[in-house]
């Protein structure tokens, strides 16, 4: 082989760069997110339930709300009724936002730990903060 | 381990099989049995919505404000204080700009310097749903041209396409231009287009439009395509035009210029 120590350095160092994330990681502390649900609009809610199953709302909540989106804007139901039987209005900040109006340490608090950045409160804003 | 062809080819779809049918358990993921969408039995339907405008009854100044007003405050539309950069759902112009094509110059004094209060067409053959290369503008079975923000990619072909200047783009990020904002509505970003949008919001909770509210009857909606609508009794009444009818948009927003005895 051809310079074959040059080949063989160069590989280490890719491989060094490559999984520089993993190396710089290893070891510190993981903390799980936990999203804030002490909100004055939940607190005094009888029932603590959001539309759907916890489960399903920490899976699939994007999901939903792409469904909602379609469903008040292109087919103008703004209706839903949930697997309960139980009726909502769409509306983002009508309804989800209303009870969830703590942004910062609810929504902002999974998604920086998924890494995610969705920009839904570029429009959708918060009563009582104004722009979220 | 030898294989036949008839062999692989069997093992070979088994394996597809069994993909597609994983595929189609990832798509349907994500989806809640037994849930719904309904629209709100409270809410005005028709098969064609339009508007008539009486013209003779804007006397002042107040009168045009006042529905201005009342769009822009409830669908927090910016005001950047300039024209360059204007968003507007409703606003008014000049006969001679709202009517090019039938202006001349021995029209009544009145006629000629009466604003006249003009919005979206929500025209039958939308230019602006045709030209979008998104599909973030269509047009309801209603016959509302709507469009979907969150799809719009601001590339302004529908404001090119428009022969009505409905439309609007932010150039800027509206938020700290809207003077008090409405918590029910959401506002828009920067580089989105905005329009009129016959307040569905509202049609879908059982109210008419904003501005027809408060316009004390300058402004009449209905279903255009029941002969017992309020519109269509105007219209048969009523001597009425359209804006730039000759484009073939087919308007849905009809103007009475009666002259003063319908006043």
């Amino acid at each position: 082989m051809y310079d074959g120590g040059k080949i063989i350095v160069g590989l280490i160092i890719f491989l060094l760069i490559v999984t520089f994330p993993f190396y710089t990681n290893l070891g510190r502390p993981v903390t799980k997110p936990t999203p804030d649900l002490n909100t004055p609009v939940i607190k005094q809610l009888k029932v603590k339930e959001c539309v759907e199953s916890k489960a399903f709302m920490r899976a699939e909540h994007m999901k939903l709300l792409n469904e909602w989106r379609d469903s008040a804007i292109r087919n103008g139901n703004r209706i839903y009724i949930n697997s309960k039987g139980k009726h909502y209005e769409i509306s983002l900040q009508k309804t989800c936002l209303n009870c969830h109006s703590n942004k910062d340490t609810f929504c902002n608090v999974c998604h920086k730990y998924a890494g995610v950045k969705p920009y839904c409160w570029s429009c959708h804003f918060v009563r009582e903060e104004g722009r979220g | 381990m030898s294989l036949n062809r008839r062999e692989f080819l069997k093992i070979t779809g088994l394996i597809g099989l069994g993909i597609g049918v994983s595929g189609v358990n990832l798509l349907l993921r994500g989806r809640v049995d037994a849930s719904e969408f309904l629209s709100s039995p409270e809410s005005l339907v028709a098969e064609r919505w339009a508007m008539v405008v009486d013209v003779n009854k804007f006397k002042t100044e107040e009168d045009y404000r006042r529905i201005i007003d009342a769009c822009h405050s409830i669908h927090n539309v910016p005001d950047f204080g300039n024209k360059k950069d204007e968003v507007k759902w409703i606003w008014t112009d000049e006969f001679e700009h709202a009517f090019p094509e039938q202006q001349n110059r021995y029209l009544p004094e009145w006629v000629r310097e009466k604003p006249f209060p003009l919005l979206c067409n929500h025209c039958d053959n939308p230019p602006c749903v045709r030209v979008c290369p998104t599909k973030a503008t269509f047009k309801r079975k209603d016959g509302i041209v709507a469009q979907d923000p969150h799809r719009c990619i601001g590339c302004r072909f529908c404001m090119a396409a428009c022969p009505y200047g409905s439309r609007s783009f932010n150039w800027r990020d509206p938020g700290p231009f809207i003077k008090e904002r409405n918590p029910d509505f959401p506002t828009r970003s920067i580089g989105v287009v905005e329009k009129c949008t016959f307040c569905v919001e509202r049609l879908a909770k059982g109210l008419e439009p904003a501005c027809v509210e408060k316009s004390n009857g300058g402004l009449v909606f209905g279903d255009l395509a029941d002969p017992n609508s309020n519109v269509r009794r105007l219209l048969s009444t009523h001597y009425t035009i359209r804006r730039k009818p000759e484009l073939g948009t087919q308007p849905s927003v009809f103007y009475i210029i009666g002259g003063e005895e319908n006043a």
